[in-house]
C-alpha cells in the first residue's frame, strides 16, 4: 500500500486509533492506581472487567433495568469484586515474595474464567444497542468509540482531582509514597487499601462499561484485554498514570496502524515488541521514576 | 543426601518405581489412560524445564514462547521444507535457546526482576502467539496445523518423520524425556549454577562483589530452560499431531505452566512432576464425573486451589509433603533466611 498523507483512510485509522487509547487508557487507570498504592500486579483485572460486562448484559437484557442503572450496578459490583479480591486473595500475602501476589491474582484469573464458563457457558454474547455513528468529511466513527473515549479522558481527570484535592486520595497518595512512615501519622494502610480496591475495581467496572458498548462478552475476553492492559500500565512506568495515559494512545496507535497497513495481529506484534525494547531502553517506563 | 551410591534404599525405591512405570504399557490398559499417562509425563518434562529457572526466582511467564518454538519450528520444517523432525528439533533448540539468550541479555543486565520480568515474558510469549496467528498463510493461524502424516494402518512407524501410531511407543519415548528432564533438574541443582543462583537470588549485589558473573549465571539457567522446553514442545507437536497457537504459546498456557509449578512444588525435583499428577487427572476425573455439562469447572476448581496453595502452601503439594516428613524424622534445622 502507498503511504500518502492526505488518505482520508489513513486518518480515519489515526483517529480510531485515539479513540481505541482512551479506552486503554480507562482500562490501565485501576490497575494503576493498584499498583501505585498496594504494590500489587492484578493479573485478574481483566476478568474483573469482563464479569462487570456480564453484570451489565444481565441487568439490561434479561431483567430490563434501563441501560444507566445497569451501568451503575455494574461498577459497584465490580467495586465490591475488588474489595472481596483484596479482603480475602491479596492481604493474606501482603507481606510474602511480591511475586505471589502477581500468582495468586493469577490463580483468581483461571478462577473467574472457569466459573463464568460454568455459568454463561462460551457463548458470545452482544448487548445489542447501538448508538450509530458520527459523520465527518468522508470519515465515519461509532459513537460508542467517542464516548468511551469521552468518558475515559472525564474519569482520568476525576480520578486525579480526587486524589489531589480530598481528604482520602491525600492518604491514598501518602501511603503509596511511604508505606511505613504513614501509619505512624495515623493513616490506617489496612483501611486505605481496602478503599484502593473498591476504587480500582470501580473503575474496572467503568471499563466494563464502555467495553460492553465495543465488543462482544465471552468468559475468555479477559485474555485479550489482560496483557495489552499490563504492558499500557508498565510502559507508562507502574502506578504513574500520566504515563501510563500516554502509553494508552501510543499502544493504540501501534494497533491501529499496523491494522491499517497489514491484519491487525501485526499491530499487536508491533506493539509488544516496541514494549520489550522499552523496557531494556526505559524499563522505568516512559515517565516513571524507578527507585 | 550427599552420600548416594547406587544402591542406597531410595535409589532401589526409585528403580522399582521406575521399573513398574516401564510395565504400564504391557498390562492391557486402554489407549486412553496410555495418552493420560503420556500427557503427565510430557507435560511433567515441560513443568521441570520451567522449574529450572523459576525456582531461583525467575518467574517467566513467557514459556509458551519457547514452546511455540519448539512445536512450530519443528513442524513448520516439516511440512514446508520436509526437513526430518531428527534435524529440525535441534534446529528448534537452538532458536529458542537463542530468544532466550536475547530476551535474558538485556533483561539481566538491566536489572529486570520479579514482576517486570514476569511482564517482559507475558509479552514475548503473547508476541510468539500472534506471529503465529499472523502468519497465517504459513502456519494455519488460529486454525492450527497438523504435521503431515507419514503413518498410516499399514504403516504404522516413521522413524524418519518421527511419526508412531502407537501409544505404547510415544509413552516409552515420553518416559525418556521426562527421564532426561529430571536427569538435567538434578545436575543443575547438584552443581555451583545453584549455589550461584541462590546466591542472587537473596542478595543480587552481595554476590556481584563476591565474584559470581550475575548476567552469565542467569543467562545460562534461562538458556537451559529455553531449550528444554522448545523440546517439550516439539514432542507433544509429534505426538498430539496438531498444535494451534492457544495451546502452544500465549498467555493461558503460560500461565498453566506457572501454576502447575506451583501446585506440585518447584522446589523439589519431582514437585513438577506431581503438579503435572495433579492438575491433568482433576481435569480428566472432572470431565470424567460431569462429562461437558460443566464445562469450566476444572478451570474453576483449578483457580480455586491455586489460591489457596500460593496462601497456605506455597512450598507445594510435594514440597509440603517432604517437608512435613522431614520435620518428624529430623531435630528441627534452622532454615536460612526465615
Amino acid at each position: 500500500m502507498e503511504f500518502s498523507l492526505t488518505d482520508p483512510f489513513l486518518w480515519e485509522t489515526v483517529i480510531q486509533g485515539l479513540l481505541f487509547g482512551g479506552v486503554l487508557a480507562l482500562l490501565s487507570l485501576g490497575l494503576n492506581i493498584i499498583f501505585g498504592v498496594i504494590d500489587v500486579v492484578w493479573i485478574c483485572y481483566a476478568e474483573l472487567i469482563m464479569l462487570g460486562m456480564y453484570t451489565i448484559f444481565f441487568l439490561y437484557t434479561e431483567y430490563g433495568f434501563p441501560l444507566p442503572v445497569a451501568f451503575a450496578a455494574g461498577i459497584v459490583v465490580v467495586a465490591i469484586l475488588g474489595t472481596v479480591l483484596h479482603y480475602l486473595v491479596i492481604r493474606p500475602i501482603l507481606h510474602t515474595e511480591p511475586i505471589n501476589q502477581l500468582l495468586v491474582t493469577g490463580g483468581v484469573l483461571f478462577f473467574l474464567q472457569g466459573l463464568a464458563t460454568m455459568l454463561f457457558s462460551v457463548e458470545f454474547r452482544n448487548l445489542g444497542v447501538s448508538f450509530g455513528s458520527f459523520e465527518a468529511g468522508n470519515m465515519f466513527f461509532p459513537v460508542s468509540r467517542i464516548l468511551a473515549f469521552v468518558v475515559s479522558l472525564v474519569a482520568v481527570v476525576g480520578l486525579w482531582v480526587f486524589l489531589k484535592k480530598t481528604y482520602l486520595g491525600t492518604a491514598i497518595r501518602a501511603i503509596s509514597q511511604d508505606r511505613d512512615v504513614m501509619p505512624l501519622m495515623g493513616v490506617s494502610p489496612a483501611k486505605i487499601y481496602l478503599v484502593t480496591s473498591a476504587l480500582g475495581g470501580g473503575l474496572a467496572g467503568l471499563g466494563a462499561c464502555l467495553l460492553v458498548m465495543l465488543y462482544d462478552i465471552h468468559p475468555a475476553i479477559g485474555l485479550t484485554f489482560g496483557p495489552i492492559t499490563f504492558m499500557v500500565c508498565v510502559l507508562g512506568g507502574l502506578g504513574n498514570m500520566i504515563g501510563g495515559f500516554i502509553a494508552a494512545f501510543i499502544f493504540a496507535e501501534f494497533i491501529a496502524l499496523g491494522g491499517f497497513y497489514a491484519e491487525v495481529e501485526w499491530g499487536y506484534v508491533l506493539a509488544f515488541v516496541f514494549f520489550i525494547v522499552m523496557m531494556f531502553i526505559r524499563p522505568q517506563g516512559i515517565l516513571g521514576s524507578r527507585n | 543426601m550427599g552420600s548416594s551410591s547406587f544402591l542406597t534404599g531410595t535409589n532401589a525405591f526409585k528403580g522399582v518405581l521406575l521399573a513398574a512405570l516401564l510395565t504400564l504399557p504391557l498390562l492391557g490398559f486402554s489407549d486412553y489412560v496410555l495418552h493420560i499417562a503420556i500427557s503427565i509425563l510430557l507435560w511433567a518434562f515441560v513443568y521441570t524445564s520451567w522449574s529450572i529457572m523459576g525456582r531461583f526466582g525467575l518467574v517467566s511467564l513467557g514459556h509458551g514462547a519457547f514452546l511455540g518454538i519448539g512445536a512450530y519450528g519443528t513442524t513448520m520444517l516439516w511440512n514446508h521444507y520436509g526437513l526430518t523432525p531428527w534435524v529440525g528439533i535441534p534446529i528448534s533448540i537452538v532458536l529458542s535457546g537463542i530468544l532466550g539468550l536475547l530476551i535474558g541479555l538485556p533483561c539481566f543486565r538491566f536489572k529486570i526482576t520479579g514482576h517486570y520480568f514476569a511482564l517482559v515474558t507475558l509479552a514475548l510469549t503473547e508476541v510468539a502467539r500472534l506471529l503465529i496467528v499472523a502468519l497465517r498463510d504459513h502456519t494455519g493461524g488460529s486454525l492450527g496445523v497438523t504435521p503431515v502424516g507419514m503413518v498410516s494402518p499399514e504403516n504404522p512407524v516413521s522413524f524418519y518423520a518421527l511419526q508412531f501410531a502407537s501409544k505404547s511407543v510415544w509413552f516409552y519415548i515420553v518416559v525418556g524425556v521426562w527421564l532426561v528432564g529430571l536427569l538435567i533438574w538434578r545436575a543443575v541443582d547438584r552443581s555451583m549454577l545453584r549455589y550461584a543462583m541462590e546466591a542472587i537470588s537473596q542478595e543480587e549485589d552481595a554476590s556481584a562483589s563476591v565474584g559470581i558473573n550475575v548476567t552469565r549465571t542467569k543467562l545460562t539457567v534461562t538458556v537451559i530452560s529455553a531449550a528444554m522446553t522448545a523440546f517439550g514442545g516439539a514432542v507433544y507437536g509429534q505426538y498430539q499431531q496438531y498444535i494451534n497457537p492457544e495451546t502452544v504459546s500465549g498467555i493461558a498456557i503460560s500461565l498453566q505452566i506457572v501454576f502447575a509449578v506451583i501446585a506440585g512444588g518447584m522446589f523439589v525435583q519431582l514437585g513438577p512432576t506431581v503438579g503435572a499428577v495433579i492438575t491433568i487427572l482433576l481435569g480428566e476425573g472432572l470431565r470424567l464425573g460431569f462429562g461437558n455439562q460443566f464445562h469450566g469447572l476444572d478451570v474453576t476448581i483449578y483457580g480455586l486451589m491455586l489460591i489457596l496453595f500460593i496462601i497456605y502452601m506455597p512450598r507445594g503439594v510435594l514440597g509440603k509433603a517432604i517437608d512435613a516428613f522431614a520435620a518428624r524424622t529430623a531435630p528441627p534445622r534452622v532454615q536460612p533466611g526465615e
